[in-house]
């Protein structure tokens, strides 16, 4: 079990990642909100605790791999990084600006740190998976753990439910999908949209170790991580279960607040409402 | 001795599918550097990559009838620092995952290698769903990809261990019928160069891919009535050999461009861009013109397209004829 301090360690920067979100995305006018928020304890437990890496090295051959493969999340991605170390936390205002290394999607050429160009859905299990083929099969002086987080709503992809068969059929153990499971779409509730339930029995039909937990709970992807980095004969599919939002009381379970980021004057209500989460 | 070796006679050449250029390429690919990986949707014989596979079992991965799921593994595999082959038949790769191949392969700037067999009306019997004449224009489009259409097996070979060692992302456009063979192991191939393999005076003939020993064959006849056209091979469509090809079009003042591919947005699009861009020629481009093959024998296919040597000489004799007048 983590200890409590470590726990509340990777909280509190979960909550200085969802202050850098709603900063950026209201200088820069556009972009989502609600995924990035949904996402900021997943990405805190992965980039301060969990991913081996060298901020000072994006290259380091032996680092483990992250892959945000819903690239609209990005701005989560990019603080995270920032509050890594990887560029100056200063430069989170550029984000979607002409010239920003902080594409509006990522893209792997603009900043040394990211592993893949992702946006359009669905490629991003492939991506990890190819990876995660390399370490495993070809080249197993470099073991190396392959994270690919997706969206629920990317799942009505082909392109994904493809990367499973294939992860499994390679017995890819070293490969970790992490479902972001908000039940939100772009153009309503993903179950109305296209539903996805029993969405476990389904990743355990593909052959992968299926584990549910609650995203927003840090001692949970903890144990969900532990658990999955320790099957080594199948991939695991960690489903996530998160609140769209989160930390921001008008914006939570809102499907509407998918594709839109707060004006200013919302953005400074939304910090407040954080450090009143915060309290709770 | 010409620059460019060609076979002596195009009386009666050999024939070898395009396709098994390729195969042998990637062995050779395969063994001078151990990154190189091929990756194959269920058709590894088909597309030439079972010869990879007996020599290099485990740096082959099948990954079934999955097209999407083809080039972006691929394009983890180069992430790892691999350089993946992925092959199908062309109307689902690069027909069905475009847009992997955009974001994946070219955007994100890894050197994913997309090697279409089963090209063109060579495909014969299967008919218009298999005969891929898009792919040209789909792929040269693309930033930062490299197009393809070697003339002959034995440039596919070359062209293979060329696209291995490039560093980009790659179409590799090969076909499936036994073709005639009339480059030789001698004549040179250099990505992004095309190539004068017959003098000329009156017109340009310029050909990608099989079409170029058709425009050799037109080249001959017309020359019997006193047309000498100037025959160039371009097997690399993209990046175009702009030097080569406009010293040709200033020197004839008529180009005639040959594909066995869709005119809009191919080959003869990319000729056409670039002559009115840099030096209006007046210019006919040959090729399938905004319709679908069908089933039947590729010779025949090619006749009923007015595609064979004889086809293009009548044609372009027409052409001429009236621009004498």
């Amino acid at each position: 079990m983590s200890a409590p301090e470590e726990v509340d360690r990777l909280e509190s920067i979960a909550r200085d990642l969802r202050r850098s979100v709603l900063a950026m995305l209201a200088q820069a006018g556009s972009g989502h909100s609600a995924g990035p928020l949904g996402m900021a304890e997943i990405i805190a437990v992965m980039y301060f605790h969990t991913l081996r890496h060298d901020p000072a090295r994006p290259d380091d051959p032996d680092r483990d791999i992250f892959i945000l493969s819903h690239g609209h999340t990005a701005p989560i991605l990019y603080a995270a990084m920032a509050h890594a170390g990887y560029f100056p936390t200063d430069e989170l205002m550029t984000l979607r600006r002409l010239g920003s290394r902080l594409q509006g999607h990522p893209e792997r050429t603009a900043l040394p740190g990211l592993e893949t160009t992702s946006g359009p859905l669905g490629c991003g299990l492939s991506q990890g998976a190819g990876i995660a083929y390399v370490s495993e099969h070809l080249d197993r002086s470099r073991k190396r753990f392959v994270y690919v987080a997706m969206g629920d709503g990317e799942l009505n992809e082909g392109n994904i439910w493809e990367a499973a068969m294939f992860a499994a059929k390679y017995r890819l153990g070293n490969l970790i999908g992490l479902v972001d499971r908000n039940y939100i779409q772009i153009d309503g509730r993903t179950e109305e949209v296209m539903p996805l339930d029993d969405l476990a029995a389904k990743w355990r039909a593909f052959g992968w170790h299926t584990i549910e937990t609650d995203g927003n709970s840090v001692s949970g992807l903890l144990a969900a991580l532990g658990e999955a980095r320790a099957v080594s004969d199948r991939p695991s599919a960690i489903i996530a279960h998160t609140v769209p939002g989160r930390g921001v009381d008008f914006m939570e379970y809102d499907y509407r607040w998918h594709g839109k980021p707060p004006t200013k004057d919302q953005a400074l209500s939304a910090i407040d409402a954080l450090e009143a989460d915060a309290r709770r | 001795m010409s620059a460019f070796p060609t076979i002596s006679s195009i009386e009666d050449p050999a024939h070898e599918p395009i396709r098994f250029g390729f195969g042998r390429g990637l062995v050779r690919a395969g063994a001078a550097d151990d990154r190189v990986v091929a990756l194959c949707a269920d058709l590894t014989e088909s597309t030439q990559m079972h010869a990879f596979k007996e020599r290099f079992p485990e740096r082959f991965i099948e990954v079934g009838v999955a097209e999407q799921n083809l080039v972006t593994v691929a394009s983890g595999m180069a992430r790892a620092g691999r350089i993946p082959f992925t092959s199908s038949y062309a109307a689902f790769s690069p027909g069905r995952n475009w847009e992997q191949i955009k974001t994946t392969a070219c955007l994100n700037d890894q050197p994913v290698k997309i090697v279409g067999s089963h090209t063109g009306l060579n495909v014969g019997p299967d008919g218009a769903t298999h005969q891929m004449l898009e792919d040209i224009a789909l792929m040269r489009v693309l930033p930062n990809m490299v197009v393809v259409a070697p003339g002959d097996s034995i440039e596919a070979e070359k062209a293979t261990m060329a696209l291995a060692s490039n560093g980009s992302p790659g179409y590799l456009r090969l076909a499936r019928d036994p073709t005639p063979i009339f480059t030789t192991d001698e004549s040179p191939f250099t990505l992004g160069r095309a190539y004068v393999i017959r003098a000329g005076t009156d017109l340009s003939l310029l050909g990608t891919g099989t079409m170029t020993f058709e425009l050799l064959v037109a080249a001959e006849v017309l020359d019997r009535t006193g047309v000498h056209a100037e025959v160039l091979h371009v097997p690399t469509v993209k990046p175009l050999d702009a030097r080569t090809i406009l010293a040709s079009a200033a020197k004839t003042g008529l180009v005639v461009t040959a594909e066995e591919a869709q005119v809009a947005g191919g080959f003869g699009s990319a000729v056409a861009e670039l002559l009115s861009a840099e030096l209006p020629t007046r210019l006919v481009r040959l090729g399938v013109e905004d319709r679908f093959g069908e089933s039947g024998r590729p010779r025949e296919l090619l006749e009923k397209f007015g595609l064979t040597g004889e086809h293009i000489a009548a044609r372009v004799q027409a052409v001429v004829t009236v621009g004498r007048k």
